[in-house]
């Protein structure tokens, strides 16, 4: 199995060329929403295992939101962040790109501060490579090859079945599975429809997840005695903050979401990227890092394959820590359009949502950490809207395939493969196409 | 006489306009008629002393019935002060065809683009929408004796529309308007964002009339004015911020859409998929809407569902959830009647103990992982109000030669609080959506624009899962439906109604 992993290269822009920056991300562009896949400044289908990418401008207009703390509102920088989900090794792949996209990147990254001409670009990205504080993947070990084969595949069988329809039609499904397999035995040895074998696991990937799956609950069952004395001061603490911290959920303005919605709803898949200020705090902070080291804790070792908790539509997200952790931004990479990806949030997973947003700012009142929050379904919606940033850039490396499909096309992959199918398994597989 | 003036706990059926209730059935002629406000001055003294038929259960049913509606356009003609305006949801304000952003969510692109609509859009929006219902025959007659003079000098006509009684049923022959959601109007059913295990028709009040709580229990935002702003007291209170006036409490927003319909391609198409074979031909277009020509589901009908009532032709209609047919082999996940209200409880897989919830709800219950592709469906209803226009074809003219897009179709009205989470949400994500319930390559059979995916990808086939054996798949469905017009209305209740012609 190849395993996916992040990249997000941070850096403050310069003062006073954000514009120009903005001009030039643009450029990467067919029209608003919709990447040139082959644009000279950074031709993302030219690398293969790359699965979604973006390059955003993150600055945040909510950032005075902490005058209701009495608190000043702090100066943050303006930053460039360029994150993606790729194939293997991360830092394999921001080589492969400083290699084939020197000269664009360079063109993008000189808008940032200290970023200069003798800049080894490779370098200079690692160096500003931020890790997310949790991350999660649709399906850990599906490769964009993988999708890619598995897509033609699925394609080609369809169209195998448009061309003579009648025949398919009158049918058994173990008929149908033998004859479908033929075709592809067929195709195969005419070197079409190849499928790649699957890859081993690196040893050190493996050695760091097993490490990982072992000291985190460990971190955790040494923490619990402590905790577990001063529960009674947290849920004190917890409870008072609930009654006193502020709903600020206005509405967006009109002319904010427009620029939003223009780039969305191009695909089946949409992008999301949002950033906000932490409740001040010590507690609220903690709080937050124990969540998301638990949410990244389960996406690495529970939702691995398909789903995370309910919820079927995500291909990627991550949580990432900025400015000491003072900020937080929020990716991801989702199905449907926005107002069902809320939906969705609300009404399938709003308990998590509750305990990995509530920290923020302004996040419509939880209680007791999961209950109510985002249930306040309007307040909510505006809450995110208003948080939400414009992805200057957003690439998806197989428009018009949900993760459902992708998921579905893999099983119709397996099945063809296997030897021999019970009359049930055929019929349920034959379902999938 | 009125049985119920003053309904239970607040809510007032002699301030709500008719139609919230009402789907005016027995009154077979209906005309739309679309207007531009000629005079502000005028139109708002017409507004003031006009009279549309409100919800209160009478004796006697009117013979004539009038309802008004206004546009944000309208609104804006009428000088409503403009923090006032700000304050209806967004997508009223920017209106059905004012951002095409919202035209790609819709699927009203391609020859349903707004650009390519009689009216609605370019410059072309009504300002205001007469509803006017009449016995049969009698609609010319009661439209003559309200639009005098005085109308005149405040309204000019943009078009009149037409309708057409094809007795209960649609341009292409099925019938209509059969599942309605049950407005919870006795406010007894708490409405809350916890847990239903099981779907019901009952929805809460404020899903469909602003002012009152919603499914999740909370007040859909609606402009609300301060009390100095309402000199003459004309509006109520609000019931969330009793120190505010609700312009919204009674009203609803209302959704209008001219839908032509290609009756001939839609079964000319089918006649081909049947090689010409009757019943065949009849049993692929009742897969594709879900029900059989007579109405009845093609599920079996025998859940006891809150809010169906006890009529065993309603029980028979719509008494039924996919619940009995969750390998879709009676009824396509397709089948439109199974995308626009999927009749999904919030998590699948009933009451069962606490440690199986549990499960489910973290996800780790695959066999009902698999069920849940879909929102819940209670919080996606809508009030439907639509009727008919053009020519009824008969089952023979259906299939013989003649234009292919003759002037039929259907006027969609839908009524409903909040038109993203529901109209938007139904046309966009389910009818629309070729990834709905987890498909591939499908939209609406009837709705779908067939426009292809990005990448390319079709979605124009329709799968029918069969019993033992592969799915049969129609290939290639044409268009059938092309939206030619529309609009986004608020329907004010009374009050709101009389505030609006004397708010500037």
């Amino acid at each position: 199995m190849t395993p996916q992993s992040q990249f997000m290269v941070t850096a403050p822009i310069s003062h006073g060329r954000e514009a120009e920056l903005r001009a030039l991300l643009a450029s990467l562009n067919e029209s608003p929403g919709r990447v040139k896949t082959d644009n000279p400044v950074f031709p993302f289908a030219a690398f293969d295992r790359l699965h979604v990418a973006r390059f955003v401008i993150l600055e945040d207009p909510t950032v005075s939101d902490v005058t209701v703390y009495g608190l000043k509102p702090p100066e943050f920088p303006i930053y460039l962040v360029f994150l993606g989900d790729c194939d293997g090794d991360a830092e394999d792949f921001l080589a492969e790109a400083a290699t084939k996209a020197e000269g664009g990147l360079r063109r993008i990254f000189s808008h940032c501060t200290d970023f200069d001409a003798g800049t080894s670009v490779l370098r200079w990205m690692l160096d500003r490579n931020t890790t997310a504080a949790a991350a999660y993947t649709n399906w850990i070990g599906r490769t964009v090859q993988q999708v890619k084969q598995d897509c033609a595949l699925h394609d080609a069988l369809r169209q195998e079945m448009r061309r003579d329809a009648d025949k398919f039609r009158e049918i058994d499904p173990q008929s149908l599975r033998r004859t479908l397999k033929s075709f592809v035995d067929a195709e195969q040895r005419a070197g079409r429809l190849p499928i790649a074998r699957e890859k081993s696991t690196p040893l050190s990937w493996q050695l760091r997840n097993l490490a990982h799956l072992i000291l985190v609950p460990l971190g955790g069952l040494l923490l619990a005695p402590f905790l577990i004395v001063a529960s009674p001061v947290l849920i004190v603490m917890l409870r008072r903050r609930e009654k006193r911290d502020p709903d600020i959920a206005p509405r967006p303005v009109t002319s904010h979401v427009q620029r939003l919605s223009v780039l969305e709803d191009h695909d089946v898949t949409n992008q999301f990227s949002a950033i906000g200020v932490l409740k001040p705090g010590l507690f609220r902070r903690a709080l937050t890092t124990v969540f998301l080291v638990g949410l990244d804790y389960a996406a690495r070792h529970i939702y691995k394959r398909g789903h995370l908790t309910r919820v079927r539509t995500i291909h990627f997200a991550r949580w990432v820590f900025l400015d000491g952790k003072r900020r937080i931004y929020f990716a991801s990479n989702y199905d449907g359009s926005l107002e069902s990806y809320m939906d969705d949030f609300i009404n399938k997973v709003g308990w998590g949502l509750n305990l990995v947003f509530s920290n923020g700012i302004g996040y419509p009142r939880t209680n007791w950490l999961v209950l109510q929050g985002c249930a306040n379904e309007q307040h909510f919606k505006y809450f995110l809207r208003r948080h939400q940033r414009p992805t200057d850039v957003w690439y998806k490396a197989y428009p018009g395939l949900t993760a459902i499909d992708l998921d579905r096309n893999s099983r119709i992959r397996e099945g063809l493969e296997r030897d021999s199918m019970t009359d049930a398994e055929a019929l349920a597989w034959s379902r999938l196409l | 006489m009125s049985t119920s003036s003053n309904g239970s706990r607040g809510v007032d059926a002699s301030d709500i306009q008719g139609l919230m209730r009402f789907g005016y059935g027995r009154h077979r002629d209906a005309l739309f008629i679309l207007l531009r406000i000629r005079d502000a001055d005028a139109a708002r003294t017409w507004l003031r002393t006009a009279s549309p038929n409100t919800a209160e259960v009478m004796d006697t049913p009117p013979a004539t019935v009038m309802q008004i509606a206004l546009s944000a356009a309208g609104l804006k003609a009428l000088h409503i002060p403009e923090d006032i305006l700000e304050q209806f949801s967004a997508e009223f304000v920017s209106g059905v065809a004012g951002d095409p952003s919202r035209s790609r969510r819709l699927g009203d692109v391609g020859e349903s683009a707004p650009s390519k609509w009689q009216w609605g859009a370019n410059g072309n929006e009504p300002h205001a929408l007469l509803m006017l219902y009449a016995l049969p025959g009698r609609v010319d007659a009661w439209k003559n004796s309200i639009c005098d003079a005085a109308f005149g000098a405040a309204f000019s006509e943009m078009a009149s529309l037409r309708t057409t009684d094809m007795g209960d049923r649609e341009p292409f022959g099925f019938p209509d308007g059969i599942s309605q959601p049950t407005p919870d109007w006795e406010r007894k059913r708490a409405a809350s964002d916890k847990l239903q295990f099981q779907y019901g028709n009952v929805v809460a009040l404020g899903e469909f009339v602003l002012g009152f709580p919603n499914e999740y229990g909370r007040y859909t935002d609606r402009p609300l004015v301060e009390p100095k702003r309402d000199p003459n007291n004309l509006l109520p209170s609000a019931e969330d911020d009793p120190g505010m006036k609700d312009l919204g409490r009674h009203g609803t927003y209302l959704v209008f859409r001219q839908l032509q319909q290609d009756v001939r391609g839609f079964w000319k198409f089918l006649d081909t998929q049947a090689k010409g074979d009757a019943g065949v031909r009849e049993h692929i277009a009742e897969a594709m809407l879900g029900r059989k020509m007579s109405g009845d589901p093609l599920v079996q009908s025998n859940a006891n569902l809150e809010g169906i009532g006890d009529k065993p032709e309603d029980r028979q209609r719509n008494g039924f959830t996919y619940d009995t047919d969750r390998s879709a082999v009676r009824c396509p996940f397709g089948a439109h009647i199974r995308r626009a209200n999927p009749r999904n409880p919030d998590l699948p897989g009933g009451r069962r103990g606490l440690f199986s919830r549990l499960l489910r709800v973290l996800g780790f219950d695959s066999s009902v992982l698999n069920e849940d592709k879909m929102a819940s469906t209670r919080f996606h209803r809508l009030m439907r109000r639509g009727r008919a226009y053009g020519r009824w074809l008969t089952p023979d003219e259906r299939l013989q030669a003649g234009p292919r897009y003759e002037d039929i179709g259907l006027y969609f009205i839908g009524l409903n609080a909040n038109i993203a989470r529901q109209f938007e949400f139904i046309q966009g994500a389910w009818l629309m959506g070729a990834k709905f319930n987890g498909m591939s390559d499908e939209s609406d059979p009837l709705l779908g624009n067939r426009q292809p995916l990005a990448g390319g990808r079709r979605c124009d086939a329709f799968a029918m899962p069969q019993v033992g054996a592969p799915s049969h798949i129609v290939e290639g469905l044409p268009r059938f439906v092309t939206v030619r017009g529309g609009c986004y209305f608020f329907l004010p209740g009374i009050k709101a109604l009389r505030y609006l012609a004397s708010a500037r």
